[in-house]
């Protein structure tokens, strides 16, 4: 458990850094383009939320800047990030809140399939080297060199304007009622298919080439060797004895990779106009709605820092030397 | 690419010998690594484009003409977008911004991943615990909404300006595998006879430690590089960045945003997604290059697949192939 | 657990065979590297093990040892090629085959059981992730069909008290084990299927010398009790004349010399073997002079003509530079009758067919 302990304190450590660095940002910018903006917004912001823009982005002079920090904290604890300026007057956190459902079911499910598949097609390519599978490697070299937003946009110059087989742009059918019916359901995965597509194909190519060369240096490994002189069945030796150790680093590589996998799956989201945190993000962005940027910031960090949580577990539960007792 | 098959030679003892006097010998090596030369034939390609773009580009890219959004023809080669400007100039001199944004930000992050790096790895102790747990709070961090948020509250942000951010949120990796490396490296016989000798510690990290992580330095660079253009395309792309400077993002950016998709103008954002491609698809090779020269046990024997079907060998781990070809006139 | 059928006699001294040959090498060659310039680390090496005995292998780092048991084994990694011979493997029933011409279902079945081996550096032989009982487990099942996992584990836990682990261990992960208790975990899962040849390679290189001598005598112990026969694969040549019944020297991948232990401590034929044994302090007897062997073994991509061995080679004369030793006989009259030695100072045969003046043996290839 001692592993586990140590990666939650770290875990608390980013948080706190991600927070901060969320406080530092508008404080450390040269200019002051919020008070601009407060003044444009003049005599539309009630008392409570212009104070609460005012802690958020430091733009209280009075008070020295641990107390600006201590009275950050608080706020967030409150669940106050403030208000969107675009969105005006509703509250950061329920566009927030509105958004991450979205990118949660996009930006995870592709990419849980892309680490899935990707794991997979490594694992075999890496095995079995010098067949017609070490075609596929020169082609994923090309996936993992182009940025996934060009991707996004040659898959809508494909299926959805040459084609015409998916929408280019919007999560679900604006006809229909959000809800728990099939049609609504149905609308959402065939909106959805596209830029899952898209996240899928741009992000595989990294785990196959990742998983490959782990199965090659994990199977001259002795306990590989082992493995074959005791006769094993070329399957168990495959599963149980490479890609079993093979994947490890593989997971950690995925815990760490997270962050920068997200940043461009949240592109995607742009692409495609899909509501989810990326787009907002890209909204918040083109109408320099700072508040609303800053949440988008954090909202997507403690995401982030949770799905690297989850694969901390997975990997413990991977590993016995993880779990040896100090 | 097509003939190589990536089969697995074991060079024995060449990843233990890391003494700097093997390091003439291994450089001479990595060159010929064929995807390190076709990556830097590529690359170079780039390079030479960047420097004499304007020179050779044929329109001004920010003039002005009454051909809109036509395709690709004798007078404009990659056809032009809804002004009138011409495609091919806008990324040919677009190649500048580029390479220059990558290649400081490549320079700045790695310079902080080696100060960071090898001090947490030589020294240890509680500095290497701060050191290591503020790189990892970095690579954890997503670096790109980072950016976008610090590049969208800064007034100005010019060129530079974002190579900066790039490289300040984007040293981190390179940080982590240094780190790794010179803690591996401390422990040899070499750096703790010197150490034994009493050479000074920074003539240590100068002479002994610094020329073996060369290799891991250099993949580090061009893992930077490559994230860089990426970054700064992206931002380019959604429309962060300030437009008057050319790059392939800006292209990307007025494509979009002119409905180039749905008009079907593929030429205004194709070809610029292909110049993405294939400078990174450089970038990833010379870092394939130097993976397989670090680590000897991903490097590709060099035969043809064809050849090993025809003396009937198929490589495997555990079986051996057997070809009776050599003399058995022994007694 | 049946011991061999066939009844085995060890005398040492003179080193006359033990039983009927389990394992005939027969000119093995390997190269590495599949291209058009292979390195060519195993030349027509030839060896014979026999029922219940232990042969030794000995030589400098780099000189084809461990190739030679993995080529042999065919577990050599790419781009490991064995390119010519044959070895032959007789069972306890007598039926003979060739391990190198066997197909990979038949191979698979005969690893193991007919042939195990102990790995250089216990460290990385075992599989990290999974306990050590399933992995001793692991090769029990794989050859015995039937065989429910409670049963198999139950075996391993009696082939971990056999090695003096306590079988509740079995359930420990590899990192929870000392170097030396890794080193007899492999050495209990070699043995859970009561093979007849077993492969030691280096086992105790890297344990300190307390364990080395108690690894050693555990297997000196249990070869008495199981009868398997044994090569031993080391670079430690007093260690050899100590537990060997008989030893092979090699040299840039060549077997040089092969004879009785006893034989080739008192009585060396060939010049690499005696500068071999005047390279380290004996352990017991009267004591020699010490001296390094000059120069380094050749690279052998790029070997010389005739002898590998010339240039260092105190006794080389002119036809050493033209015509390649042969494993033959001694010069020696009223040596042991199966004793081999590869040097042109015995075989004045080929000397003269190769039309150069032979030279005499010298007195130190000829101690008796």
């Amino acid at each position: 458990m001692k592993f586990l302990t140590r990666r939650l304190a770290f875990y608390v450590v980013t948080a706190w850094a991600a927070v901060t660095i969320n406080f530092l940002i508008p404080r450390m910018m040269p200019g002051d383009p919020v008070t601009a903006l407060m003044g444009r917004m003049q005599g539309r912001i009630d008392s409570s939320a212009e104070n609460s823009i005012r802690v958020l982005f430091g733009l209280d002079q009075d008070t020295n800047v641990w107390q600006q920090y201590v009275e950050y904290w608080r706020l967030l604890f409150q669940g106050d990030l403030g208000l969107s300026f675009t969105f005006f007057p509703t509250p950061v956190a329920d566009i927030v809140r509105q958004s991450l459902p979205w990118t949660v079911g996009l930006v995870g499910i592709a990419t849980i399939i892309a680490f899935v598949l990707g794991t997979g097609l490594g694992m075999a390519i890496g095995w079995r080297r010098g067949t017609w599978a070490d075609a596929l490697l020169p082609i994923t070299t090309f996936f993992s060199a182009v940025p996934y937003f060009w991707l996004g946009l040659i898959a809508i110059t494909v299926f959805s304007v040459t084609l015409g087989w998916f929408p280019s742009s919007g999560s679900y059918d604006r006809g229909l009622i959000p809800g728990w019916s099939w049609e609504f359901v149905g609308s959402v995965i065939y909106y959805g298919f596209l830029p899952a597509l898209t996240v899928v194909l741009a992000s595989v190519a990294g785990w196959i080439l990742g998983m490959r060369n782990m199965m090659v240096t994990v199977s001259s490994e002795d306990y590989v060797t082992v493995a074959h002189a005791k006769g094993l069945p070329g399957r168990k030796v495959m599963f149980g004895y490479a890609a079993r150790n093979a994947i490890l680093p593989q997971i950690s590589s995925f815990a760490l990779s997270l962050g920068f996998i997200v940043g461009g799956t949240l592109i995607m989201e742009m692409v495609f106009s899909y509501q989810g945190i990326g787009y907002t993000l890209y909204q918040a962005v083109s109408t320099q709605d700072y508040p609303l940027m800053q949440g988008c910031f954090l909202v997507i960090t403690l995401s982030v820092l949770a799905a690297n949580i989850v694969a901390d577990f997975v990997y413990a539960a991977l590993d016995p030397r993880t779990r040896q007792e100090a | 690419m097509t003939t190589d098959t990536t089969l697995v030679e074991q060079i024995p003892d060449l990843e233990t010998s890391g003494r700097p006097k093997r390091a003439r010998q291994k450089n001479l090596l990595f060159l010929r690594n064929s995807k390190a030369i076709t990556g830097l034939a590529i690359l170079g390609f780039f390079a030479v484009l960047a420097i004499v773009g304007p020179w050779i580009a044929p329109y001004d890219p920010n003039q002005i003409s009454p051909d809109l959004v036509q395709p690709p023809s004798g007078s404009h080669w990659l056809g032009t977008d809804h002004l009138g400007r011409d495609v091919l100039s806008q990324l040919v001199v677009g190649t500048r911004s580029v390479l220059v944004v990558g290649f400081v930000a490549g320079v700045a992050a790695t310079f902080i991943g080696v100060v960071v790096g090898v001090t947490a790895g030589f020294v240890g102790g509680v500095g290497d615990e701060t050191l290591s747990a503020l790189a990892n709070v970095f690579l954890v961090i997503p670096q790109l909404p980072l950016i976008i948020i610090i590049a969208g509250q800064l007034p100005t942000a010019g060129g530079l300006t974002v190579a900066l951010v790039i490289a300040a949120t984007g040293w981190a990796w390179g940080a982590r595998v240094l780190r790794a490396q010179t803690l591996s490296l401390r422990r040899r016989d070499f750096i703790e006879a010197a150490r034994a000798n009493g050479e000074r510690t920074w003539r240590i990290v100068l002479a002994e430690i610094l020329p073996n992580l060369t290799a891991i330095i250099a993949a580090g660079f061009v893992g930077t590089v490559t994230f860089a253009v990426l970054s700064q395309i992206t931002l380019s792309f959604i429309g962060i960045l300030p437009l008057d400077t050319w790059n392939w993002g800006t292209v990307l950016f007025w494509a979009q945003n002119n409905l180039a998709l749905q008009r079907g103008a593929w030429w205004w954002f194709v070809p610029a997604g292909l110049c993405i491609a294939g400078l990174g698809m450089a970038l990833t090779l010379i870092n394939f290059g130097i993976d397989e020269f670090v680590n000897p046990r991903l490097r590709s024997t060099g035969m043809h697949a064809r050849s090993l079907r025809r003396r009937k060998i198929r490589p495997r781990v555990g079986f051996t192939p057997v070809v009776h070809e050599a003399q058995e006139d022994r007694a | 657990m049946s011991t061999s059928a066939i009844p085995r006699t060890a005398p040492r001294e003179g080193g006359a065979r033990t039983g009927a040959p389990v394992l005939e090498i027969r000119n093995l060659s390997v190269d590495y590297g599949y291209g058009s310039d292979p390195t060519h680390v195993l030349r027509q090496a030839s060896l014979t093990l026999h029922r219940g005995e232990v042969l030794g292998l000995a030589g400098e780092s780099g000189c084809g040892k461990s190739t030679l048991a993995y080529g042999a084994t065919r577990l050599l990694p790419p781009p490991g090629l064995v390119t010519g011979g044959q070895v032959w493997f007789t069972d306890r029933d007598g039926t003979r085959s060739d391990i190198l011409a066997l197909d990979d279902a038949a191979l698979r079945a005969s690893r193991w059981r007919d042939m195990a081996i102990v790995f250089q550096g216990a460290m990385n032989s075992l599989n990290p992730v999974f306990r050590i009982g399933r992995q001793i487990a692991d090769g029990i099942l794989a050859h015995s069909p039937g065989m429910s996992r409670a049963d198999a584990t139950e075996r391993a836990a009696a082939m971990l008290e056999m090695v003096g682990i306590s079988p509740d261990r079995r359930r420990d992960f590899p990192h929870q084990l000392s170097g030396g208790m890794r080193q007899r975990v492999m050495i209990a899962m070699a043995l859970s299927l009561d093979p007849q040849v077993l492969i030691m390679d280096e086992p105790t290189t890297a344990l300190d010398v307390v364990m080395q001598r108690q690894i050693v005598e555990q297997i000196a112990e249990l070869r008495e009790r199981l009868g398997f026969a044994v090569i031993f694969i080391t670079h430690d040549v007093s260690l050899l004349i100590e537990i060997a019944d008989r030893i092979a020297i090699m040299y840039a991948g060549e077997v040089v010399e092969e004879a009785a232990a006893q034989d080739v401590y008192r009585r060396p034929r060939h010049p690499y073997t005696d500068a071999l044994l005047h390279s380290f302090p004996p352990l017991r007897g009267p004591r020699r002079e010490l001296g390094g062997i000059p120069g380094s073994p050749p690279d052998l991509a790029r070997l010389p003509t005739g002898c590998p061995f010339r240039a260092r080679c105190a006794f080389a004369f002119d036809a050493c530079a033209h015509v390649v030793p042969e494993l033959a006989e001694t010069g020696v009259p009223g040596d042991a009758p199966f004793r081999r030695v590869a040097c042109l100072r015995h075989d004045t045969r080929s000397v003269v067919e190769a039309g150069f003046d032979p030279q005499p043996l010298p007195e130190e290839l000829a101690r008796r």
